[in-house]
């Protein structure tokens, strides 16, 4: 197991160069000059030489990468043009938001995506099946800004039970932060769940007609501890691929969901960076989204271990 | 092989006119149909019959393991005293793992893949017979030394990958005797596995038998392990019973075409250079069996009357039945008794 896992971290050692390279290049996708891009038209010649200067743009290309290196391995993102901070601080401010977001999000979505699936498959072709697989389908099918809009409107404007936006640190109140959380996670998980339940069912279905479930029926164990002690490790491992890919989704829909609740998580930082041409925030942000998709990877990767003995000595 | 004195002790098992079916209720196709048979306590029947007469439907019929697709439309299945058809899914259930037990064909996929071996046989004794873990865990240690099982309590931590086809089906048959069951029902349980392992797996399972004395359900597609098992022999055809009798009357005095055709088909040493003799034609699909006996069509004494006219087992003897008309001057008995009859 140790080595399995000292092998999976190694294999994203190659991962981690090409994406911060692929960072550092996309300063020069800009169309000329960066610096004269970052200021408006009425920048005097002086400012952008400046701004050149300050970027390390006057440098040749390879000791730039070079220093980029240096800074990146020291924590060090560069300073926002837009915000005048640093943007390893600026990404750490918010970044706890956009996780705790999508975090609570994937955890429901992988609870009720599992238990709603396990369900329709235990009454396969039934009409508990049926309005299951109709209630994931309708979940699929519905946007995430357009949901939380709704969800606004009625909880919010109309009811008046929850905030419509902004956040509260968890630190300072954690029924506020709860009570702030509650529409975009919400509205996150719904969208979510239909994915997880849909694999969950086909998972299972295909589980259920394997021999070692009939020989387990065969034992005269009970049927819920069947479905559950022998059949759902067993469809764990193609619901797990799926969430993996899910928990990568979600930090693209926490982009669209914190813009929705107006949370100033890392999703509206970069927005807002892309929106202003502050590049410093877009390779940072960029580059720590890159990071938590590996981390996400990683974790999948030995819970693949962890569930299926096969994969710990293949 | 010497049958146990049958006729002393009331049946363990009884199965009166079993048919089951598939397909929704206005177009059912018959599978099994018009089963019957018995299984004295410690008596070892070998079911026998080629690929798709219904051997392994029969097994699960009994388990009640049917998958939802296939319905039970007639006949009762007795266990001891108990009617088991009459019985909820859920206390048929129950009699699983306690009186009978079953193992598979397919020692590769009938074991738990993210399960230890351990786990896999202690959960029976744990849940099935009450064992604190402790308990659970020497008897399992037990039971892998009884299937012969070399450094049993290592084994028992280990996956199924870990272990080839012939021990995963030890390991099996160790579950199937975890549960103490009065009836193993074993479907081909040698079949995937190589001919030396097949051996071995067969002298346990005889073995087992003997020593524990459980009645034993031997279904398989080979006369030769019927006849080094068995104490009598159900030949199934196309999911109707051809011929049901002792092990030595069916190997000397087959009376159903079909079992003859069966036996001659075995390969023997003088025979070897020849070509094999096979018996022509197919067992008729599920979807087109036609009226009248259902190897009619293969078979070499047919008549006429045979296509039209399906008999029921009739007794030969006293302990041979046979579900053919050949015997009896190709009339049913009871119309054959008739004064006037042909």
């Amino acid at each position: 197991m140790l080595s399995f896992v000292l092998r999976r971290l190694l294999s994203s050692i190659p991962v981690l160069i090409l994406v911060s390279l692929m960072t550092f290049a996309l300063i020069w996708l800009v169309p000329g000059d960066p610096a004269s891009v970052f200021l408006d038209a009425s920048a005097t010649p002086e400012q952008i030489e400046n701004l050149r200067r300050q970027l390390g743009l006057d440098q040749p290309i390879w000791s730039q990468m070079l220093s980029w290196y240096e800074r990146v391995l020291s924590g060090d993102l560069g300073q926002s043009i837009l915000l005048r901070r640093s943007v390893a601080d600026a990404i750490l401010e918010r970044l706890p938001i956009t996780l705790s977001l999508a975090a609570l999000a994937l955890f429901f979505a992988v609870l009720f995506g599992i238990l709603l699936g396990s369900l329709a498959a235990v009454n396969h072709q039934r009409w508990g099946d049926q309005s299951i697989m109709a209630i994931a389908l309708l979940g699929l099918s519905i946007p995430d800004f357009w949901l939380g809009l709704v969800l606004i409107v009625v909880f919010a404007v109309q009811l008046g039970w929850l905030p419509s936006g902004g956040y509260v640190p968890i630190t300072e109140d954690f029924v506020g932060w709860a009570r702030s959380m509650a529409l975009p996670a919400f509205t996150l998980t719904v969208t979510q769940i239909g994915f997880i339940a849909r694999m969950t069912r086909s998972a299972m279905l295909d589980v259920l007609r394997q021999d070692y479930v009939r020989t387990a029926d065969a034992k005269g164990l009970s049927h819920s501890f069947v479905v559950l002690r022998h059949a759902l490790p067993n469809a764990l491992v193609p619901i797990l691929t799926v969430t993996g890919v899910i928990a990568g989704g979600l930090l693209g829909g926490a982009v669209v969901v914190e813009q929705v609740f107006f949370l100033p998580g890392l999703g509206r930082l970069i927005i807002g960076a892309i929106l202003s041409r502050d590049f410093p925030v877009i390779q940072g942000g960029l580059l720590m989204l890159a990071v938590i998709y590996l981390v996400i990877n990683l974790i999948v990767d030995l819970l693949y271990a962890l569930i299926d003995p096969r994969v710990r000595y293949g | 092989m010497t049958g146990v004195p049958l006729s002393q002790k009331p049946p363990l098992l009884t199965v009166e006119a079993l048919s089951t079916a598939t397909g929704p209720a206005r177009r059912r196709l018959t599978i099994l149909e018009d089963v019957s048979f018995t299984v004295s306590p410690g008596e070892v029947i070998g079911i026998v019959g080629e690929s798709g007469s219904g051997k392994s439907m029969l097994a699960l019929t009994l388990m009640n393991l049917l998958p939802r697709s296939i319905v039970r439309t007639a006949g009762t299945v007795r266990l001891g005293e108990t009617v088991l058809t009459n019985l909820s899914n859920k206390a048929w259930r129950d009699r699983r793992g306690r009186d009978m037990a079953m193992i598979f064909q397919e020692p590769m996929t009938s074991l738990n893949p993210v399960m230890r071996i351990g786990q896999q046989i202690e959960e029976v004794l744990v849940r099935r017979r009450r064992m604190t873990g402790r308990e659970a865990n020497r008897e399992a240690v037990r039971l892998l030394e009884r299937v012969e099982i070399s450094s049993p309590a290592e084994r028992l931590r280990a996956y199924p990958h870990e272990l080839s086809g012939g021990m995963r089906q030890r390991v099996m048959i160790a579950i199937a005797l975890a549960a103490n069951a009065r009836i193993l029902i074993a479907d081909e349980p040698t079949t995937a596995l190589d001919v030396t392992i097949q051996a071995q797996i067969l002298d346990l399972l005889r073995q087992l038998q003997a020593d524990m004395g459980m009645a034993l359900i031997l279904i398989t597609h080979d006369l030769g392990v019927v006849a080094e098992m068995a104490h009598r022999v159900m030949v199934l055809y196309a999911g109707r019973v051809a011929e049901l009798a002792p092990v030595d009357s069916i190997f000397d005095d087959p009376r159903h075409p079909y079992t003859k055709a069966l036996l001659a088909s075995i390969p023997t040493i003088e025979s070897r250079r020849e070509r094999l003799t096979t018996i022509d034609g197919s067992v008729p699909t599920v979807g087109a069996m036609p009226p009248g006996c259902r190897f009619a069509s293969r078979c070499p004494v047919a008549r006429a009357v045979c296509k039209t006219l399906a008999p029921p087992v009739m007794p030969i003897a006293e302990d041979h039945g046979v579900a053919c008309m050949e015997p009896f001057g190709y009339a049913l008995p009871s119309s054959a008794d008739l004064p006037g009859a042909a």
